[in-house]
């Protein structure tokens, strides 16, 4: 279990992590979400002790990372994939990260099998390709067997077989009982794995949600519908309790929580026309992009001056 | 043997896997310790190839400029410069001329205790070793005994063969024996100042982190400050300061004619070591204050 607790960290001027405050849990994989630059990458160098924070603190397992005796045994991580000295090999540098902790070379070949680098083991870690790279950065992760494990990015750079292999890897290491904690920027790289969701943006945690209820927010299916009498549609299924959003275009209402037929039903039934009625789904990414709207650091769409000290929101 | 494979990453079975709490109890096991550390600086320093080369090329060296320059006072190899037959030793000092490639291997070994560390830095390395070892210290630890142990073996050898070839060269009447007043002393020190060279490229390599700039520093150190300090200080200055640069220091026991503008030998191997851990010293602060 990894507890943080009114995390801050900042590099100079820029603030990196704001006072971030939760709980990683065992047993299941845990998605840190957000948007690049929004901290993730710092909280988890915080986590294994790699950068001091400037208040707050991160315990693994009721302990500093620095005071248990084993470190990699207890967190395993990935943080960068090309962090090798290019003209070590692969194995070689398996072992001399293993050998600060007594893991054995049979260990290391077996690590170097799990992730399909065998063949390459003897080679120069400098001519591994990023795909290569990243599978000798989690063979690193894995190596002493650790039950906590960190993972940054793990699928950049990855093939398509890559990337289900990881996702694979990710579901099993939970089923194995291990805490797994993994970031992405992108949501659809984590929905098919995580089941916890740590969204941050800008250094604060804007959510914390299961997959399952970001999922169920997604499934649902809303409603576009252009009308001369919208606004007595609105009125009309308003009072059933059902979400009715209104645009700027006085014609047009978005309906969520009711289907298209049962809308087209309601308004048959009150003799309102319509001119459209066409039925949506919100993406996972939709989703997403709602819950950190206010949060992301580079909006692609030029921001008010104001937004960017503007923490209300977050 | 720390971790079976029953409880390895990676079962087929996840299923299985859940069923059966992975969790060894191998914690004890597997503890970090300061030798564990220094055999991971072991296999580090013999796994990139260039190191290897660049320790055995400072070995040769050293020899070959000792042999060289004993060729050269010997007047078997003659030169055109303005004393004949003597070379820039006029042949009075027989140790100094068989040890006169320390010049240059210090040099290698300076810039190879720098990459040492640098290196790790540069290409991110140093993040999974502190990762593995969070108290950081020991890895600084075992960085110099590794690079110095090896590096003390190599150059003893090495300067014992130069020393005993460079006699042989210089031939009867104008050589001398290990057994003479302060030669032991001066060709063990010159192995011992070469270590020491690789531990202070190890600290200033820690101390700037960046490769070009650790290895300007350490040149200048070695090569320009002396000089530089001789041409530009006040005569009284530059004799007060000078003895107590890090070269000078080391000439002082290395060599077996003692000299006005030197230390003695006990007085210089002091005033080594003392910048030795003086670096060694911010280093290790400078280390465990940073970020990695």
């Amino acid at each position: 279990m990894i507890v943080i607790d009114h995390l801050s960290k900042r590099y100079g001027e820029q603030v990196a992590v704001d006072d971030l405050t939760f709980t990683v849990q065992p047993g299941v994989v845990t998605g840190f979400l957000g948007p690049n630059g929004a901290g993730k990458s710092t909280t988890m160098r915080m986590i294994i002790g790699l950068d001091r924070p400037d208040s707050g603190q991160v315990t693994v397992d009721g302990r500093r990372y620095a005071e248990h005796r084993a470190p990699i045994h207890e967190v395993g991580a990935l943080l960068e994939a090309k962090a090798v000295h290019p003209a070590r090999s692969a194995r070689n540098h398996l072992r001399a990260i293993g050998a600060t902790t007594g893991v054995t070379a049979k260990r290391v070949d077996e690590v170097l099998d799990l992730v399909g680098l065998t063949g390459a083991a003897g080679r120069r870690a400098g001519d591994f390709s990023l795909g290569m790279s990243q599978r000798l950065g989690i063979a690193g992760a894995l190596l002493a067997d650790p039950q906590i494990l960190l993972f940054d990015e793990p699928v950049n750079g990855l093939d398509p077989e890559g990337i289900l292999w990881v996702r694979g890897l990710l579901g099993d290491l939970a089923a194995q009982g291990r805490t797994v904690f993994v970031s992405s920027h992108l949501i659809t790289e984590l929905g098919a794995v995580a089941e916890q969701l740590m969204i941050i943006g800008r250094g604060r945690l804007i959510a914390e949600i299961p997959m399952s209820e970001l999922g169920a927010g997604a499934a649902q299916r809303a409603v576009h519908v252009r009308s001369p009498q919208a606004e007595q549609l609105a009125v009309l299924i308003g009072a059933d309790g059902v979400s009715v959003r209104t645009g700027a275009d006085r014609d047009v209402i978005e309906i969520t929580g009711l289907d298209s037929e049962a809308v087209g039903r309601r308004a048959a039934e009150a003799g309102i026309v319509l001119y459209e009625l066409t039925p949506r789904t919100v993406s996972l990414e939709q989703a997403f992009m709602d819950l950190t709207r206010e949060a992301v650091d580079y909006p692609a769409h030029p921001a008010a001056p104001s937004s960017r000290t503007d923490r209300s929101a977050a | 043997m720390a971790i079976t494979s029953g409880s390895s990453i990676g079962t087929s079975n996840p299923r299985r896997a859940a069923a059966t709490p992975p969790r060894p109890s191998t914690t004890t096991q597997l503890a970090v310790t300061q030798r564990r550390v220094i055999g991971s600086e072991w296999i580090k320093l013999r796994s990139v190839r260039s190191w290897t080369i660049m320790a055995v090329v400072a070995a040769a060296l050293m020899i070959a400029f000792g042999e060289l320059a004993a060729s050269v006072a010997s007047g078997a190899v003659a030169t055109t410069g303005p004393r004949p037959g003597g070379g820039p030793f006029a042949a009075t000092d027989p140790p100094a001329i068989s040890l006169s490639g320390t010049t240059l291997t210090q040099l290698i070994v300076g810039v190879l205790g720098v990459l040492f560390i640098s290196n790790e830095y540069a290409n991110g390395m140093i993040r999974a070793t502190f990762a593995a070892v969070p108290r950081r210290l020991p890895v600084l630890w075992a960085k110099v005994i590794v690079l110095a142990g090896s590096l003390l073996v190599l150059m003893v050898v090495a300067g014992l063969a130069s020393f005993l070839l460079g006699q042989l060269i210089l031939g009867d009447g104008k050589n001398t024996t290990l057994a003479a007043d302060g030669v032991l002393r001066a060709v063990l020190g010159s192995g011992l100042y070469l270590a020491g060279i690789g531990v202070l490229g190890i600290a200033v390599g820690a101390l700037l982190r960046n490769t070009a700039g650790a290895i300007s520093v350490v040149v200048a150190t070695l090569l320009i400050v002396p000089g530089l300090a001789r041409l530009v200080l006040p005569e009284d200055w530059n004799t007060t300061i000078t003895p107590y640069l890090p070269s000078n220091a080391g000439s002082a026991f290395t060599s077996v004619t003692g000299s006005d503008t030197l230390l003695g030998p006990v007085g210089g191997a002091a005033v080594f070591v003392g910048w030795l851990v003086v670096l060694l010293v911010g280093a290790a602060v400078m280390i465990r204050r940073r970020d990695a």
